[in-house]
Protein backbone atom coordinates (compact mmCIF):
# COMPACT_ATOMS: atom_id res chain seq x y z
CA UNK A 1 0.00 0.00 0.00
CA UNK A 2 1.64 3.28 -1.02
CA UNK A 3 2.02 6.08 1.49
CA UNK A 4 -0.11 9.18 0.98
CA UNK A 5 2.98 11.21 0.00
CA UNK A 6 3.92 8.76 -2.74
CA UNK A 7 0.30 8.66 -3.86
CA UNK A 8 0.26 12.48 -4.15
CA UNK A 9 3.53 12.61 -6.12
CA UNK A 10 2.57 9.96 -8.67
CA UNK A 11 -0.91 11.52 -9.04
CA UNK A 12 0.73 14.92 -9.71
CA UNK A 13 3.10 13.46 -12.33
CA UNK A 14 0.27 11.67 -14.11
CA UNK A 15 -1.99 14.75 -14.00
CA UNK A 16 0.79 16.88 -15.58
CA UNK A 17 1.15 14.37 -18.42
CA UNK A 18 -2.63 14.30 -18.79
CA UNK A 19 -2.88 18.11 -18.98
CA UNK A 20 -0.04 18.34 -21.53
CA UNK A 21 -1.57 15.73 -23.86
CA UNK A 22 -5.14 17.05 -23.48
CA UNK A 23 -4.17 20.63 -24.33
CA UNK A 24 -2.02 19.68 -27.31
CA UNK A 25 -4.85 17.42 -28.54
CA UNK A 26 -7.57 20.07 -28.11
CA UNK A 27 -5.54 22.77 -29.87
CA UNK A 28 -4.79 20.48 -32.82
CA UNK A 29 -8.44 19.42 -33.00
CA UNK A 30 -9.61 23.03 -33.09
CA UNK A 31 -7.07 23.80 -35.83
CA UNK A 32 -8.25 20.77 -37.84
CA UNK A 33 -11.93 21.76 -37.53
CA UNK A 34 -11.08 25.30 -38.69
CA UNK A 35 -9.41 23.76 -41.75
CA UNK A 36 -12.47 21.57 -42.40
CA UNK A 37 -15.10 24.29 -41.85
CA UNK A 38 -18.68 24.16 -40.52
CA UNK A 39 -20.26 20.69 -40.73
CA UNK A 40 -23.71 20.50 -42.35
CA UNK A 41 -26.12 18.04 -40.69
CA UNK A 42 -27.33 16.54 -43.99
CA UNK A 43 -26.37 13.17 -45.50
CA UNK A 44 -24.04 14.64 -48.16
CA UNK A 45 -22.75 17.22 -45.66
CA UNK A 46 -21.82 14.54 -43.10
CA UNK A 47 -20.27 12.31 -45.79
CA UNK A 48 -18.20 15.26 -47.02
CA UNK A 49 -17.11 16.13 -43.45
CA UNK A 50 -16.22 12.47 -42.79
CA UNK A 51 -13.99 12.36 -45.90
CA UNK A 52 -12.30 15.61 -44.87
CA UNK A 53 -11.72 14.51 -41.25
CA UNK A 54 -10.21 11.07 -42.04
CA UNK A 55 -7.75 12.65 -44.49
CA UNK A 56 -6.77 15.57 -42.24
CA UNK A 57 -3.25 15.09 -40.81
CA UNK A 58 -3.66 17.70 -38.06
CA UNK A 59 -6.71 15.85 -36.76
CA UNK A 60 -4.77 12.56 -36.56
CA UNK A 61 -1.89 14.17 -34.64
CA UNK A 62 -4.53 15.63 -32.31
CA UNK A 63 -6.05 12.15 -31.87
CA UNK A 64 -2.56 10.75 -31.07
CA UNK A 65 -2.20 13.27 -28.21
CA UNK A 66 -5.74 12.54 -27.05
CA UNK A 67 -4.80 8.80 -26.88
CA UNK A 68 -1.85 9.80 -24.65
CA UNK A 69 -4.30 11.77 -22.51
CA UNK A 70 -6.65 8.76 -22.32
CA UNK A 71 -3.88 6.37 -21.20
CA UNK A 72 -2.61 8.73 -18.49
CA UNK A 73 -6.19 9.47 -17.41
CA UNK A 74 -7.05 5.74 -17.15
CA UNK A 75 -3.87 5.09 -15.18
CA UNK A 76 -4.42 7.87 -12.65
CA UNK A 77 -8.09 6.89 -12.19
CA UNK A 78 -6.98 3.36 -11.22
CA UNK A 79 -5.76 4.76 -7.88
CA UNK A 80 -7.13 8.30 -7.39
CA UNK A 81 -10.68 9.68 -6.97
CA UNK A 82 -12.46 10.96 -10.07
CA UNK A 83 -13.55 14.08 -8.14
CA UNK A 84 -9.85 14.70 -7.27
CA UNK A 85 -8.41 14.21 -10.76
CA UNK A 86 -11.13 15.94 -12.83
CA UNK A 87 -10.67 19.52 -11.45
CA UNK A 88 -6.87 19.17 -11.63
CA UNK A 89 -7.23 18.74 -15.39
CA UNK A 90 -8.44 22.36 -15.58
CA UNK A 91 -4.90 23.54 -14.83
CA UNK A 92 -4.35 23.40 -18.59
CA UNK A 93 -6.49 26.54 -19.01
CA UNK A 94 -4.25 28.43 -16.58
CA UNK A 95 -1.14 27.06 -18.27
CA UNK A 96 -2.34 28.15 -21.73
CA UNK A 97 -2.90 31.69 -20.42
CA UNK A 98 0.69 31.85 -19.11
CA UNK A 99 2.04 30.44 -22.39
CA UNK A 100 0.01 32.93 -24.44
CA UNK A 101 1.46 35.80 -22.39
CA UNK A 102 5.08 34.60 -22.23
CA UNK A 103 5.62 33.05 -25.68
CA UNK A 104 3.01 34.77 -27.86
CA UNK A 105 3.17 38.14 -26.03
CA UNK A 106 -0.62 38.26 -26.01
CA UNK A 107 -2.28 40.74 -23.69
CA UNK A 108 -4.37 38.94 -21.11
CA UNK A 109 -7.56 40.60 -19.85
CA UNK A 110 -8.30 41.16 -16.16
CA UNK A 111 -11.28 38.76 -16.44
CA UNK A 112 -8.98 36.02 -17.70
CA UNK A 113 -6.51 36.60 -14.86
CA UNK A 114 -9.37 36.34 -12.35
CA UNK A 115 -10.27 33.01 -14.00
CA UNK A 116 -6.67 31.76 -13.69
CA UNK A 117 -6.57 32.75 -10.01
CA UNK A 118 -9.91 30.95 -9.38
CA UNK A 119 -8.63 27.78 -11.11
CA UNK A 120 -5.41 27.82 -9.08
CA UNK A 121 -7.29 28.44 -5.81
CA UNK A 122 -9.76 25.68 -6.66
CA UNK A 123 -6.93 23.26 -7.42
CA UNK A 124 -5.15 24.17 -4.19
CA UNK A 125 -8.32 23.41 -2.25
CA UNK A 126 -8.92 20.09 -4.03
CA UNK A 127 -5.21 19.27 -3.64
CA UNK A 128 -5.55 19.56 0.16
CA UNK A 129 -8.05 16.68 0.20
CA UNK A 130 -7.11 12.98 0.13
CA UNK A 131 -6.42 11.73 -3.41
CA UNK A 132 -8.27 8.49 -2.64
CA UNK A 133 -11.37 8.17 -0.46
CA UNK A 134 -12.69 4.82 -1.70
CA UNK A 135 -11.37 1.28 -1.34
CA UNK A 136 -9.82 -0.17 -4.48
CA UNK A 137 -11.37 -3.61 -5.04
CA UNK A 138 -8.88 -4.69 -7.74
CA UNK A 139 -5.49 -6.04 -6.70
CA UNK A 140 -2.28 -4.36 -7.88
CA UNK A 141 -0.97 -6.09 -10.97
CA UNK A 142 1.99 -8.33 -10.28
CA UNK B 1 -29.29 27.85 -31.08
CA UNK B 2 -31.48 24.84 -30.15
CA UNK B 3 -29.05 22.39 -31.75
CA UNK B 4 -26.16 23.98 -29.82
CA UNK B 5 -28.02 23.51 -26.50
CA UNK B 6 -28.99 19.90 -27.38
CA UNK B 7 -25.43 18.96 -28.34
CA UNK B 8 -24.06 20.76 -25.27
CA UNK B 9 -26.30 18.43 -23.23
CA UNK B 10 -24.86 15.45 -25.15
CA UNK B 11 -21.33 16.77 -24.50
CA UNK B 12 -21.86 17.12 -20.73
CA UNK B 13 -23.84 13.87 -20.34
CA UNK B 14 -21.42 11.94 -22.56
CA UNK B 15 -18.22 13.18 -20.92
CA UNK B 16 -19.33 12.79 -17.28
CA UNK B 17 -21.20 9.51 -17.87
CA UNK B 18 -18.26 8.10 -19.82
CA UNK B 19 -15.66 9.20 -17.27
CA UNK B 20 -17.67 7.78 -14.38
CA UNK B 21 -18.03 4.42 -16.15
CA UNK B 22 -14.30 4.39 -17.00
CA UNK B 23 -13.39 5.32 -13.40
CA UNK B 24 -15.43 2.35 -12.16
CA UNK B 25 -13.66 0.12 -14.67
CA UNK B 26 -10.21 1.39 -13.69
CA UNK B 27 -10.87 0.92 -9.98
CA UNK B 28 -11.92 -2.67 -10.71
CA UNK B 29 -8.79 -3.16 -12.85
CA UNK B 30 -6.45 -2.04 -10.06
CA UNK B 31 -3.39 0.15 -10.40
CA UNK B 32 -0.22 -0.96 -12.22
CA UNK B 33 2.53 -1.84 -9.76
CA UNK B 34 5.11 0.15 -11.71
CA UNK B 35 4.77 2.76 -14.46
CA UNK B 36 6.91 0.83 -16.97
CA UNK B 37 5.91 0.05 -20.58
CA UNK B 38 5.47 -3.72 -20.06
CA UNK B 39 3.35 -3.28 -16.94
CA UNK B 40 1.37 -0.46 -18.53
CA UNK B 41 0.59 -2.77 -21.48
CA UNK B 42 -0.55 -5.51 -19.08
CA UNK B 43 -2.64 -2.90 -17.24
CA UNK B 44 -4.16 -1.72 -20.52
CA UNK B 45 -4.99 -5.32 -21.54
CA UNK B 46 -6.71 -5.95 -18.21
CA UNK B 47 -8.61 -2.64 -18.46
CA UNK B 48 -9.78 -3.50 -22.00
CA UNK B 49 -11.36 -6.68 -20.63
CA UNK B 50 -13.54 -4.71 -18.21
CA UNK B 51 -17.21 -4.15 -19.11
CA UNK B 52 -17.40 -0.74 -17.43
CA UNK B 53 -14.59 0.49 -19.65
CA UNK B 54 -16.54 -0.51 -22.77
CA UNK B 55 -19.71 1.09 -21.35
CA UNK B 56 -17.79 4.37 -21.08
CA UNK B 57 -16.41 4.35 -24.64
CA UNK B 58 -19.70 5.07 -26.53
CA UNK B 59 -20.49 7.85 -24.07
CA UNK B 60 -17.03 9.36 -24.58
CA UNK B 61 -17.52 9.02 -28.35
CA UNK B 62 -20.86 10.85 -28.05
CA UNK B 63 -19.07 13.60 -26.15
CA UNK B 64 -16.20 13.73 -28.70
CA UNK B 65 -18.48 14.05 -31.74
CA UNK B 66 -20.67 16.59 -29.93
CA UNK B 67 -17.52 18.65 -29.23
CA UNK B 68 -16.44 18.45 -32.89
CA UNK B 69 -19.88 19.61 -34.06
CA UNK B 70 -20.09 22.36 -31.44
CA UNK B 71 -16.64 23.66 -32.39
CA UNK B 72 -17.74 23.86 -36.01
CA UNK B 73 -20.91 25.84 -35.08
CA UNK B 74 -19.93 28.02 -32.15
CA UNK B 75 -16.83 29.89 -30.97
CA UNK B 76 -14.55 28.09 -28.50
CA UNK B 77 -15.15 31.00 -26.11
CA UNK B 78 -18.76 29.82 -25.81
CA UNK B 79 -18.27 26.03 -26.00
CA UNK B 80 -15.63 25.69 -23.26
CA UNK B 81 -17.26 27.94 -20.59
CA UNK B 82 -20.61 26.21 -21.14
CA UNK B 83 -19.04 22.75 -20.94
CA UNK B 84 -17.37 23.72 -17.62
CA UNK B 85 -20.69 22.71 -16.04
CA UNK B 86 -19.47 19.13 -16.42
CA UNK B 87 -17.14 19.70 -13.41
CA UNK B 88 -20.17 20.16 -11.16
CA UNK B 89 -22.21 17.36 -12.83
CA UNK B 90 -19.16 15.05 -12.59
CA UNK B 91 -18.68 15.78 -8.88
CA UNK B 92 -22.34 14.86 -8.20
CA UNK B 93 -21.71 11.63 -10.13
CA UNK B 94 -18.51 10.93 -8.15
CA UNK B 95 -20.40 11.35 -4.88
CA UNK B 96 -23.66 9.55 -5.65
CA UNK B 97 -22.57 6.92 -8.20
CA UNK B 98 -18.94 6.19 -7.28
CA UNK B 99 -19.42 6.75 -3.54
CA UNK B 100 -16.46 9.14 -3.21
CA UNK B 101 -16.23 11.39 -0.16
CA UNK B 102 -16.66 14.94 -1.44
CA UNK B 103 -15.74 17.25 1.41
CA UNK B 104 -16.67 20.94 1.63
CA UNK B 105 -13.11 21.83 0.57
CA UNK B 106 -13.37 19.63 -2.53
CA UNK B 107 -16.82 21.05 -3.45
CA UNK B 108 -15.57 24.61 -3.01
CA UNK B 109 -12.52 23.80 -5.14
CA UNK B 110 -14.67 22.30 -7.91
CA UNK B 111 -17.00 25.33 -7.99
CA UNK B 112 -13.99 27.72 -8.11
CA UNK B 113 -12.42 25.70 -10.96
CA UNK B 114 -15.73 25.68 -12.84
CA UNK B 115 -16.11 29.49 -12.51
CA UNK B 116 -12.41 29.95 -13.38
CA UNK B 117 -12.64 27.89 -16.56
CA UNK B 118 -15.71 29.87 -17.66
CA UNK B 119 -13.93 33.21 -17.05
CA UNK B 120 -10.69 32.13 -18.79
CA UNK B 121 -12.58 30.90 -21.85
CA UNK B 122 -14.67 34.09 -22.04
CA UNK B 123 -11.34 35.94 -22.35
Amino acid sequence: MPTEGRLRVKTLVMVCLMVLCANAGDLLLKRAMLEIGAVQLTEPGLAHAFRLTVTNGTLWIGIFFLCGFMLSYMTVLSWADYSYVMPAGAFGYALLTFFAMIFLHESVSARRWVGVVLICLGMLLVGQTKPRTTAVPGEALA
Amino acid sequence: MTRVIVFLGFLIFGSTGGEIAITRGMKATGEPERLRPRELLRFLRKALGNGWFWAGIPLMALSFYSLLLLLSWAPISFVIPASALSYVVGTFGAKYILGEEVSVARWTGVVLVCAGVALVALG
